[in-house]
């Protein structure tokens, strides 16, 4: 029977769980790891590399060893450490890294190959030949790599995203962080106090130490409950600290549901909280160090504070036999703690000369050799045995920003460095002051600091406590024997392979680290690698901070990658912006596209079409025969006003805008300072001082925040205000022949060409609701753009398709407004390429070289104005029954197709119903000139290469007759 | 990071888009003699100092104002930040 | 002739929707009229004069005012939102040009945003898991632009209890589905 008495665990409710298949029992209160141990299991996985068999060695989130594949079927998670899982009725728990069987691991044939597996093996064994390196030797790699299995299935759960405020946020809730939140809470400051344990205390829940007179563990909790009756407190338990990013802000992982068996309807499973903080105080206690010493991995040898802790706070004994090697005071608390509880406690203490050499156990520890000072061995029967070599300050969070660790001779490890994060202060053990009273009083001091940075008093009332030194003398490894010693239990890194890194030149601490992988598991070196530092020092007779140091980045503990994503999973990935048509077409039965969060009617399919270029083949020819309408609310809507407006838009635009009349459109043209086309669209000036710019949908934002950036950064003294007002019009493209009858039905206002020509805009009703219209055409047809308020966007797009139904008009899709532009020559998307001039557009003689405008001085540069660059061309197969393929490049008849021979490449491919075939825009070298040759058009990825004819880009229409029509 | 918007108070940079050099504000005329030098150092050669640098910030999803904000390039550390429209004035920029 | 366009709400229904998830109601409110009015450069004082004379609050950075007729939120420099009933302002950029005349730019927005009223006692809580505006500190009357699952929304707060959101229009479902699931997530 390994329970025994005492604990902070509910011995009057009994909770099932089970692993690798067998059941046990357990209490509330219980770690998976604590509860195993209770139910004389010590074995509970295999190393990485070696596959030796390992149980817990401490009793915290710093765990190498006892890593599990916690619950089954979707949930199942790999690498979650045992010792901080807390029990709940159900859980189902698995080995890892082992085959078939955890007590049977036919891997552990790499133990016996050791030999050969040692520090930098693979970087030896696989670098030749290199045409094996990613046929044979990755898979080989691969396989034998990563620890636990992914389920393979969707996250059936849940993850939030949150934001927090505080004035002080205390990391860690042991003796130093509840004093800090006592002060500063009691003082009316907000606090936050986040832990990772569920249950708040840190050490004093596994000490039998008293504070202020009381048991420590009782203090922490009547420390919790005022706490939690302050309003200004905010208690975080679950919640780990995972980093410390600019500014006070950090990032921290709440696990609301971890410790159920599914998170409740609704609930997230995890939240990560970004917290905004005016102060820090890091106090996120101390983590034990091993010694190292031959065969110090088995299952049973513990940190010696885990060993206590596991009596203490859980009531469980590891053993009645126990032995603890330590090299300092608190090693012999363990000794007392235990002996107290009943237990046959040996010590060897290495201060005085004393040293564990060997153990055995297969698959747990059975006995130890020790070698007393006097040199004499002996082997005695021990099933635990609890090892202290120190403890290292958990500075982690601090050395986020790079901030160096500085060596203290006294407790022979890393202290934070002073002011390594602005607004951060360490307390408590994490800044080496490890006894009771100096971790209560620090925790005091810093919070009256750090509120007195704030403006606020704090007064301290700091209860008694011990304040016992540590008295360590440093031992980092056994000098004896010729087997392993184990440095980094997880990746199986040992004194030897410290050795050989040393031995093969690899002696700086970033080198050790890469050549040995040593603090490179999932936890990420918390007690191996100042081991590791110091066992290299010592080997190149170096001090320790001479040999470097070590810090760490953001996550402090493994994240899920469900709480990093948040609720931007799947439909919810990103936000949908839907169309005043949306419905409408939705009921129609329309294809839509993404663009940018935009859903658009790619085309409507009716009845007998089959395929998607019947729908559109027919939207074209419709619209170009009749009417056809679309919805074009997409496309960027920005309101210009003030008696600079036009002068403002002279500037943004390349082409002149100063003589645009009041109820007239214009095409513009807009420059990025470089020279390149930034955008286009029109302006239709609607009043004296009141313009309507309308932008590409993909550059509404982009043009809306340069349009700022110009009006208060190059021109803080020009009168012109913005605001976007895309939403705020359901705006719809009515094109073709009979585009006016159709929307003479609806317009109350005469809308002939005389009362309303080509490029003309201004205010009309739609059945008495207030609308704009503009005569613009995207399509070549004659068309307008009749916009409307939104709410009645829906409304409009039926009274469209009903006024319609005489002239069968039809309603198109992005894909028909396509071909129609192309059929038009009219760039768009593909030719925006962030990488094309005006000149190269066809639109170069648009670029007024009159006016100041953006973009104007370097589009005429040198290289940007060579006549052999490259123009916009029209490009058709001259065999009509072949396609063109959107991307192919441009070769002169003979030329092999390399690069030096590209002239040039198709940027848009449609088929055109109205000429019947394949018709294509592109980027020609000389394009101007070379109407009528014949090229090769050759795209080596589609494997096609097809003789092409260069022509006008202006497929239809070249007049522009229709649209004025 | 957290920026100190002058009429705001601190605002998550989340909030922002950053766009570089404030120099950016002294555009060169375009219709001046040597307007082309100008303007080839104007866009293309910015100093990119490992240390205090004056850069421009645009509150997006906020108030659309163009920020002059000093930061250090290594630390992070902002030590000023102004509206840019009130720099671009005070630096000579009008209409 | 009269108007013959039904209109829509921003969730695409007749009527306006409600939704109560625990303690917390989410009310889709399309019965404000919204327009932006920024003041012309160099006539800042006269906007200030012409809008107190019209009722119409400017409130300074990062608030919002109610009065009779009038209420308005602070979007920037010199530039507020403008609100008042639908039923009576329905048109409201044509009311307030004449109010303001060339002494400032006024645009209509009614139709720009989604409107969500939400009311809970727990108000607080419930922002924590949507944006960075705290409304722990913020009090009535505090209003801000702030980004809720990547969309740009105003968050003003009317009172302890209820809270508006601008949302962009075309988004009004993601916006409801972000709200409602963190209603949900804390009920």
């Amino acid at each position: 029977m390994s329970r025994i008495s005492g604990g902070q665990i509910d011995r009057s409710q009994t909770l099932r769980f089970s692993f690798d298949g067998v059941s046990y029992t357990g209490h509330p209160g219980d770690t998976l790891a604590s509860a195993l141990l209770a139910n004389n299991v010590r074995l509970m996985g295999r190393s990485f590399k070696y596959h030796r068999p390992r149980g817990a060695i401490s009793a915290g989130s710093e765990e190498p060893n006892a890593i599990v594949e916690l619950r089954t079927g979707a949930r199942q998670e790999p690498n979650t450490r045992a010792t901080v899982t807390e029990l709940f009725d159900g859980l189902s728990a698995q080995s890892q890294n082992r085959w078939p069987s955890l007590k049977f691991d036919a891997m552990a044939i790499n133990d016996r190959l050791s030999p050969f597996f040692a520090a930098g093996f693979y970087y030896k064994t696989f670098m030749w030949p290199a045409a094996f390196w990613e046929k044979i030797y990755e898979p080989i790699i691969r396989r034998a790599a990563g620890l636990g299995r992914l389920s393979k299935q969707d996250d059936p759960d849940a993850y939030d995203k949150g934001f927090l405020h505080c004035d002080l946020l205390i990391i860690g809730a042991g003796p130093a962080g509840l004093s800090a939140a006592l002060t500063a809470g009691r003082a009316g400051a907000r606090v936050i106090l986040a832990d990772e344990d569920f249950r708040m205390g840190g050490r004093l829940n596994a000490e039998t130490l008293e504070v202020g007179g009381t048991s420590g563990a009782d203090w922490a909790a009547q420390s919790v409950l005022e706490l939690a009756s302050l309003p200004n407190v905010r208690l975080l338990p679950r919640t780990t600290v995972i980093g410390a990013f600019d500014h006070g802000i950090y990032s921290a992982v709440e696990r609301v549901s971890d410790h159920l068996a599914q998170p409740l309807p609704g609930k997230p499973r995890q939240i990560l909280w970004r917290i905004y903080t005016k102060r820090t105080i890091l106090a996120a206690g101390a983590i034990e160090r091993p010694i190292a010493f031959e065969n110090n991995d088995r299952p049973g040898i513990m940190l010696a504070g885990a060993l206590r802790a596991y009596a203490n706070r859980w009531g469980v004994a590891v053993g009645e036999q126990v032995a603890v090697f330590t090299n300092n005071d608190d090693g012999l608390r363990t000794v007392n703690d235990l002996q107290a509880k009943g237990l046959n406690v040996t010590l060897i203490d290495a201060r005085k000369g004393d040293e564990v050499i060997d153990s055995a156990g297969r698959l747990g520890l059975k006995s130890i050799t020790i070698r007393r000072a006097n040199g004499k061995t002996e082997t005695i029967h021990v099933s635990a045995l609890g090892v202290s070599g120190g403890w290292n300050p958990n500075l982690n969070i601090a050395s986020n920003h790079r901030g160096r660790p500085v060596w203290d001779d006294t407790i022979a490890a890393f202290l934070p460095a002073p002011e390594s994060i602005a607004g951060l202060t360490c307390a408590g053990a994490a800044a080496g002051a490890f006894s009771t009273h100096a971790a209560l009083t620090m925790g005091v001091a810093h919070a009256i600091a750090a509120l007195a940075d704030l403006g606020v008093t704090a007064t301290a009332d700091t209860p008694s406590a011990e304040d016992a030194p540590l008295n360590l003398t440093p031992l980092w490894y056994v000098h004896s024997g010729k087997g392993r010693a184990w440095v980094d239990p997880q990746n199986d890194v040992t004194v030897k392979d410290v050795k050989l890194a040393k031995q093969e030149g690899f002696v700086s601490v970033e080198h050790l680290k890469r050549y040995t992988t040593l603090g490179m598991a999932t936890d990420q070196g918390k007690t191996g690698n100042v081991l590791g530092l110091a066992v290299m020092a010592e080997l190149t007779g170096k001090t320790i901070p001479q040999t470097g140091t070590t810090i760490y980045r953001p996550p402090y503990t493994p994240v899920a990658m469900g709480a990093l994503a948040g609720r931007a999973r799947g439909a919810d990935f990103k936000p949908t912006r839907q169309t005043p048509s949306h419905k409408w077409a939705e009921e129609q039965g329309a294809v839509f596209v993404e663009v940018g969060y935009w859903l658009r009617t790619q085309w409507l399919p009716r009845n007998g079409e089959p395929t998607w270029r019947q729908s559109v083949d027919r939207e074209v020819l419709q619209t170009r025969k009749s009417a056809g309408i679309c919805d074009v609310t997409t496309l960027g809507k920005i309101d210009i006003q003030g008696t600079d407006a036009g002068a403002f838009l002279d500037r943004v635009y390349a082409n002149n805008f100063a003589s645009l009349a009041v109820g007239k459109v214009r095409y513009g043209l807009m420059l990025r300072e470089d020279g390149m086309v930034m955008d286009d669209g029109t302006t239709a000036r609607m009043g004296q001082n009141e313009y309507v710019m309308t932008t590409t949908t993909a550059n509404a934002v982009p043009v809306f925040r340069h349009l700022e950036y110009c009006r208060q950064v190059l021109w803080p003294d020009l009168d012109v205000q913005l605001i976007s007002t895309t939403e705020a019009w359901a705006q719809y493209s009515v094109a073709g022949p009979n585009a006016r009858k159709l929307l003479q039905k609806l317009v109350d206002q005469d809308i002939s060409d005389a009362a309303f020509p080509y490029m003309a805009c201004g205010a009309v009703t739609v059945q008495g609701s207030r609308a704009r219209l503009f005569r613009i055409s995207f399509s070549g047809e004659l068309a307008y753009e009749i916009a409307v308020p939104t709410r009645y966007g829906d409304a409009m797009i039926r009274a469209l398709v009903e006024a319609g139904r005489e002239f069968d008009a039809v309603v198109y899709g992005t894909e028909a407004l396509g071909v129609m532009r192309v059929e038009k020559g009219h760039v768009a998307g593909n030719e925006l390429n962030g990488q094309s001039s005006a000149l190269n557009m066809g639109l170069g003689k648009m670029v007024s070289r009159k006016k100041d405008a953006i973009g104007m001085v370097l589009s005429q540069r040198e290289g940007m104005t060579a006549p052999n660059g490259y123009r916009l061309v029209g490009v058709k197969p001259v065999n009509p029954a072949e396609s063109l393929t959107a991307g192919a490049h441009f070769l002169v008849k003979g030329a092999t197709a390399t690069a030096d021979n590209d002239g040039g490449w198709l940027t848009s491919v449609v088929y055109s119903p109205h000429l019947g075939h394949s018709i294509g825009l592109g980027y020609l070298k000389s394009g101007d000139n070379r109407r009528g040759e014949r090229l090769r058009s050759v795209n080596l990825l589609a494997k096609t290469d097809i003789e092409v004819e260069i022509v006008s880009p202006h497929f239809f229409d070249p007049e522009g007759e229709r649209l004025r029509g | 990071m957290i920026i100190n918007h002058p009429l705001l108070g601190p605002r998550d940079s989340q909030e922002f888009i950053y766009l570089g050099d404030a120099a950016l504000i002294h555009r060169p005329d375009g219709m001046a003699e040597g307007a082309l030098e100008r303007f080839v150092d104007y866009t293309y050669l910015r100093d990119n100092p490992a240390g205090s640098h004056r850069e421009l910030w645009y509150h997006e999803q906020g108030d659309r104002s163009w920020l002059v904000v000093t930061r250090d390039t290594t630390t992070h550390e902002i030590t000023a930040v102004e509206m840019a429209r009130d720099v671009a004035r005070a630096e000579g920029r009008s209409k | 002739m009269a108007n013959a366009l039904k209109p829509l709400t921003p969730l695409g229904h007749d009527a306006p929707q409600s939704d109560t998830i625990g303690a917390i109601t989410i009310t889709e409110n399309p019965n404000t009229a919204l327009a932006s009015l920024a003041a012309r450069l160099g006539r800042e004082a006269e906007v200030a004069s012409l809008a107190a004379a019209a009722g119409i609050p400017l409130p300074g950075p990062g608030q919002s005012e109610a009065a009779a007729t009038y209420g308005a939120i602070w979007l920037g420099p010199q530039q507020w939102m403008v609100e008042a009933a639908f039923a009576t302002h329905e048109d409201i950029s044509a009311i307030l040009k004449p109010i303001f005349g060339e002494a400032a730019s006024i645009t209509e927005q009614t139709d720009a945003w989604v409107r969500f009223d939400v009311t809970s006692t727990t108000l607080p809580a419930l922002f924590e898991r949507l944006c960075s505006f705290d409304l722990h500190k913020a009090g009535a009357g505090a209003a801000t632009r702030t980004v809720i699952d990547h969309l740009g929304c105003y968050v003003i707060r009317r009172t302890d209890t209820r809270v508006t959101i601008l949302g962009p229009r075309s988004s009004a479902h993601s916006l409801h589905h972000a709200l409602t699931t963190a209603a949900k997530a804390l009920s």
